[in-house]
């Protein structure tokens, strides 16, 4: 019971840490919701605009609006996960880290956290906001919406599991793919187009995503209101498989920098 | 494979005579003491240890101990494999063979059992710069589950000459005030292993010498045992009951302080030091 709270304790400084870093720092707090804002308002407009020419959008008001905000649960999971990791490069604080009692699976713990926490308040900002631009709200999904959402922050989690890993392992000199590293699956992921426009072959890479699930299982949702429970689970057997496998690259990761002394030599 | 003389490979400990004495006359020498059961006693415990990064051999042979409340220093020149063994001795880096125990847990295979009765501060390492110093405090005495975590870090403060640097971010800091804040942050937990790299690098005299002395006084009160890395000679002098300099990844020489001046019949720890890292017998 004691190591319990214990490790609660050290998941909990984390958290406090990272918060204590939003306090400080206002460009961080605006950081968390200005591109999800950015992104809502572009495809509420082209949303307004297509919706006028052409009866597919047309049958569901505010489809793109719900694709680019869902999208952007996933890219602020894994940027959740990874950033914060980034934060700890970028003070040189690793090393000090890794010499208290801090678990990895505590660091992992408090990393997803920070995670959630970051895309709650970034996604709803701007969930919020096309509620009062465009009349759209992205909670008349009701409960599909909890699935949808915590698949896709889990499958950011497992990405941003490997982008920490690869990082670690190479230096701050693969930082960029804390960013760029996601947008190699944006195309298949079928969020703003069915997977079936996809050329054949593609189509079972993308349909082996957890997100192209998703973005299915939305589009199922919001044009014919019916659930995919088939979606749903491929989605979550995926996510199990990524997350296993994303968890396995960093737990090699960290065997190599504790090989390498990579925790007291991090840089480019 | 390496170019490591490592006759050591995780086998089993071999009780063989024993020769731990650390007090002046205790090390004649080149000479590696052997280990036994007595070695409990020690705080720290380094046997055969070797680290081979790509082929090059980083440690090749070192074997120390550290008796529990002693201040010792590892002294060598840049790349002798101080901060290497320092890392090893955290947990933080793998040997490629050889055996490491600290508070009696072995740091390959149990290190969670000891970190949190020990600490370490480098200048390789920082705080978090946007912090403010008190925030960076609290979350160390959280992460090291210390209790009464204000009222410990109010006393440090205090020991430390910190009160009017708690509230200012860790980045705005001079070098020897983010010194201070990083002996603050290493006696959070009441360690009893005390690991430090460099402790005054980068100081002036005044502030050196003021960390040199809150760092004594820590020692003398907690009985902690201390083990620093440094290549100030002036500092192991004063702080440290035993040294042992490192030249190229072994272990060149060892004693008191007192001890390797008579033994090289030289005035000060400095020409010790380079009648080591010049090949001058002793």
């Amino acid at each position: 019971m004691k190591g319990v709270i214990s490790s609660a304790e050290r998941i909990n400084a984390l958290i406090i840490r990272y918060l204590y870093l939003l306090r400080g720092s206002w460009p961080r707090v605006i950081e968390l919701a200005y591109w999800p804002t950015v992104q809502m308002i572009l495809w509420g407009l082209i949303n307004r605009f297509l919706a006028g020419h052409s009866d597919w959008i047309a049958q569901a008001a505010g489809l793109f609006i719900a694709a680019v905000l869902l999208w952007d649960v996933l890219f602020r999971a894994q940027l959740g996960v990874s950033v914060v990791f980034l934060e700890e490069m970028w003070s040189r604080n690793l090393g000090q880290l890794f010499v208290t009692p801090l678990r990895p699976w505590e660091w992992l713990t408090a990393l997803m956290a920070i995670s959630l926490l970051r895309t709650l308040v970034g996604v709803g900002a701007a969930a919020g906001l096309a509620i009062v631009l465009y009349r759209y709200s992205i909670f008349t999904m009701g409960l599909p919406l909890i699935a949808f959402f915590f698949n896709l922050l889990v499958m950011g989690w497992s990405i941003g599991l490997v982008v920490i890993a690869l990082i670690l392992r190479y230096g701050l000199g693969a930082e960029g793919l804390a960013w760029a590293l996601i947008f190699a699956i944006a195309p298949i992921s079928g969020i703003y187009y069915p997977v079936s426009v996809l050329p054949g072959w593609l189509q079972p890479v993308a349909l082996a995503l957890p997100s192209s699930h998703v973005f299915e299982g939305m589009r199922i949702l919001m044009i014919e209101h019916t659930f995919s429970w088939h979606h749903l689970q491929w989605a979550i057997g995926l996510n199990i498989g990524y997350l296993l496998l994303g968890s396995l690259v960093l737990m090699w990761s960290f065997h190599v920098a504790r090989q390498r002394n990579l925790f007291l030599q991090l840089g480019e | 494979m390496y170019a490591c003389n490592c006759p050591y490979n995780w086998g089993p400990v071999q009780k063989t005579a024993v020769h731990i004495e650390t007090r002046e006359n205790s090390f004649p020498g080149l000479i590696v003491p052997e280990y036994g059961e007595s070695m409990s006693e020690a705080a720290i415990e380094v046997r055969h240890l070797c680290k081979v990064y790509d082929g090059v051999t980083a440690l090749d042979d070192v074997s120390f101990t550290v008796p529990r409340g002693k201040i010792s220093a590892l002294l060598g020149g840049n790349g002798a494999g101080k901060t290497t063994t320092l890392a090893i001795l955290l947990g933080l880096l793998l040997p490629t063979s050889g055996e490491v125990k600290v508070l009696g847990e072995d740091m390959v295979r149990h290190r969670y059992r000891a970190l949190g009765r020990m600490n370490f501060t480098s200048p390789y390492v920082d705080l978090p710069h946007r912090l403010t110093v008190w925030e960076n405090l609290d979350i160390y005495a959280r992460l090291y589950n210390v209790s009464r975590r204000k009222q410990r870090i109010h006393e440090l403060s205090e020991l430390l000459d910190l009160g009017v640097l708690l509230r200012r971010p860790s980045g705005s800091l001079s070098s020897g005030q983010k010194t201070r804040i990083a002996l603050a942050k290493s006696l959070l937990n009441h360690p009893e292993v005390l690991l430090m790299d460099e402790p005054t690098a980068s100081l002036d005299p005044d502030s050196a010498e003021r960390i040199r002395g809150y760092l004594q006084d820590y020692q003398q009160r907690s009985g902690a045992t201390v083990l620093l890395a440094s290549h100030n000679m002036m500092e192991v002098e004063r702080l440290c009951d035993e040294i042992h300099i490192l030249k190229q990844g072994r272990i060149a020489a060892r004693g008191t302080p007192r001890s390797l001046l008579r033994q090289y019949g030289r005035q000060t720890l400095e020409e010790v030091f380079i009648d080591i890292a010049r090949g001058q017998p002793a």
